[in-house]
């Protein structure tokens, strides 16, 4: 039985489940676990050059996550947005690696297929990813055009005058070319992605114990050493 | 001193200025760069954000070949220094996620150590050649030049590698003691907005636009950048922002290594300043004539 709403101050079974895989990513982190010492300063926020583009500021996503609303961070813009400029990430004053744990957030929501409020982010990765591992080598224009023909024609045309004095000045290769390497680095890719699958916890059975206090988590983090 | 060179996707050929300066530089100072033979795109900041073992395993590929060759490293991308950077980062303080970074490589016959060092051209050329070298080497005067220097985000963040996290000094020193003013740029590691130009275009147009108004406002003749998608941004977008904004921006922008190779008296050609979409004014002209 999965729904559980009627124990009070339980957790859902989604939140439950969200936790766990963001939890299994954040132990990749070096120095994860300090998102435990959040002090709510909202350093971060101040220091964000989004933070004003975004639905819910990096202090309050990590308030969510203690108060058990994993599923309001995944809905959320703010994801998204995060340039990885690592501004957060230097200035908070408990250490915390606010920059990837965005990017724990992200696999988090890939990894449940949460539509996301900007689909354009995740559109581009797929391309970047799909065209990394046709040559080897990123081909920016094959990437731009097929971002921009799946996003918006009208933008696509309205490259042309860029793409005219790129062209001019030399610097546009107008075909991708492969590495010599491509097969070996396919099965490095191949291979890590059987990794990656590994690293995924089992999908959780409710337990009575994710309850109160339990259900905004407890982290039971190793400390790792390191920064 | 030798260096595994690691170009990266996009000083191949969209800023291929980068590229050419930052080879001619170190020809001209005496440092030998040999590029990475085969090398692959490190996966940037996007792979990261999707699959991590597989991204880790991607960059370690080059991380790996600069190892056989014996040299550190030198990535010019911040995106490319960064992500070579938090690679060895994570290989070396999670000892899981090592192992299996090496299980993934071992398909192509590579094992990574996670001792590869990574270098910005910056750090090199101030740190290892050193100003001394480069004055001596001084063909022209920036004769009071006034610079802008634009750091960005990742040579000095996340990791404090070279140079400090929000006062960087180091293309500031450089270019004064070559001659140039360096005015107060407070915008210096503010983000450019990266990739969010693609994403968020809005958000990464105001961006850019506070840059520029930034520079020019404190009198800045040229911006001067470290990273290709900040140079991208400023560069190829500026008439975008003017139109948007209507405001009237016509700010050079140069990499630093093409600045420098100008008070090297290098070729302009060979230094990619016939790639530029922003004239770089009679200031910057008159000196490379001079």
């Amino acid at each position: 039985m999965a729904a559980t709403s009627h124990i009070p101050f339980s957790m859902s079974h989604t939140e439950a489940e969200l936790r766990q895989i963001f939890l299994e990513q954040v132990k990749q982190i070096p120095s994860g676990e300090r998102i435990k010492r959040c002090i709510q300063c909202g350093s971060c926020t101040g220091s964000c050059p989004v933070s004003y583009a975004m639905d819910i500021s990096p202090r309050e996503l990590i308030a969510l996550f203690r108060a058990g609303e994993m599923e309001t961070i995944m809905k959320s813009r703010t994801i998204w947005i995060c340039a990885s400029c690592y501004v957060c990430t230097t200035r908070c004053p408990s250490g915390i690696k606010i920059t990837d744990i965005m990017y724990a957030l992200k696999r988090t929501a890939m990894e449940k297929k949460y539509e996301s409020k900007a689909p354009q982010v995740q559109i581009l990765a797929n391309l970047f990813i799909e065209n990394l591992m046709a040559y080897g080598r990123l081909h920016e224009g094959t990437l731009i055009r097929k971002y921009y023909m799946k996003m918006d024609l009208k933008k696509l045309f309205g490259m042309i005058p860029l793409a005219r004095k790129m062209y001019k000045t030399k610097r546009i290769a107008l075909f991708p070319k492969k590495i010599k390497a491509h097969e070996a680095l396919s099965r490095i890719i191949k291979k890590a992605n059987e990794i990656e699958v590994r690293h995924l916890p089992e999908p959780i059975e409710y337990s009575p114990e994710y309850v109160g206090y339990k259900a905004v988590g407890e982290l039971e983090l190793e400390s790792k050493k390191g920064n | 001193m030798k260096y595994a060179y690691y170009p990266g996707c996009s000083l191949e050929k969209t800023q291929r200025g980068y590229d050419e300066s930052v080879r001619e530089v170190f020809k001209a100072l005496n440092q030998e760069l040999i590029e990475i033979d085969d090398w692959n795109c490190c996966g940037a900041t996007v792979y990261m954000s999707v699959k991590e073992t597989v991204s880790l395993a991607v960059s370690s590929r080059n991380l790996a070949l600069a190892q056989n060759m014996g040299y550190d490293i030198v990535a010019p991308c911040s995106s490319c220094f960064t992500v070579l950077s938090k690679t060895n980062r994570i290989l070396n303080q999670i000892p899981e996620m090592h192992h299996d970074v090496n299980e993934a490589l071992s398909e192509a016959g590579l094992n990574y150590s996670g001792n590869t060092k990574v270098r910005h051209p910056l750090d090199i050329l101030m740190n290892d050649v050193g100003i001394e070298t480069i004055q001596k080497k001084m063909k022209k005067n920036l004769g009071g030049l006034k610079i802008a220097p634009y750091y960005g985000c990742q040579i000095v963040r996340p990791d404090k590698t070279f140079d400090d996290h929000e006062n960087p000094v180091l293309l500031d020193k450089m270019f004064k003691k070559c001659g140039a003013e360096v005015v107060y740029f407070p915008m210096k590691v503010r983000c450019c907005g990266g990739m969010l130009m693609t994403t968020f275009e809005e958000t990464a147009l105001k961006l850019n636009k506070e840059l520029l108004a930034c520079a020019e406002a404190h009198g800045a003749d040229v911006i001067v950048t470290t990273c290709p998608l900040c140079h991208f941004n400023l560069e190829a977008y500026q008439n975008k922002i003017n139109n948007i904004y209507n405001t009237n921006f016509n700010v050079p922008i140069l990499y630093f290594t093409q600045l420098l190779g100008i008070v090297l008296g290098l070729p302009e050609k060979n230094i990619g300043l016939d790639s530029v979409f922003v004239p770089v004014g009679k200031k910057i002209s008159s000196l490379i004539m001079a």
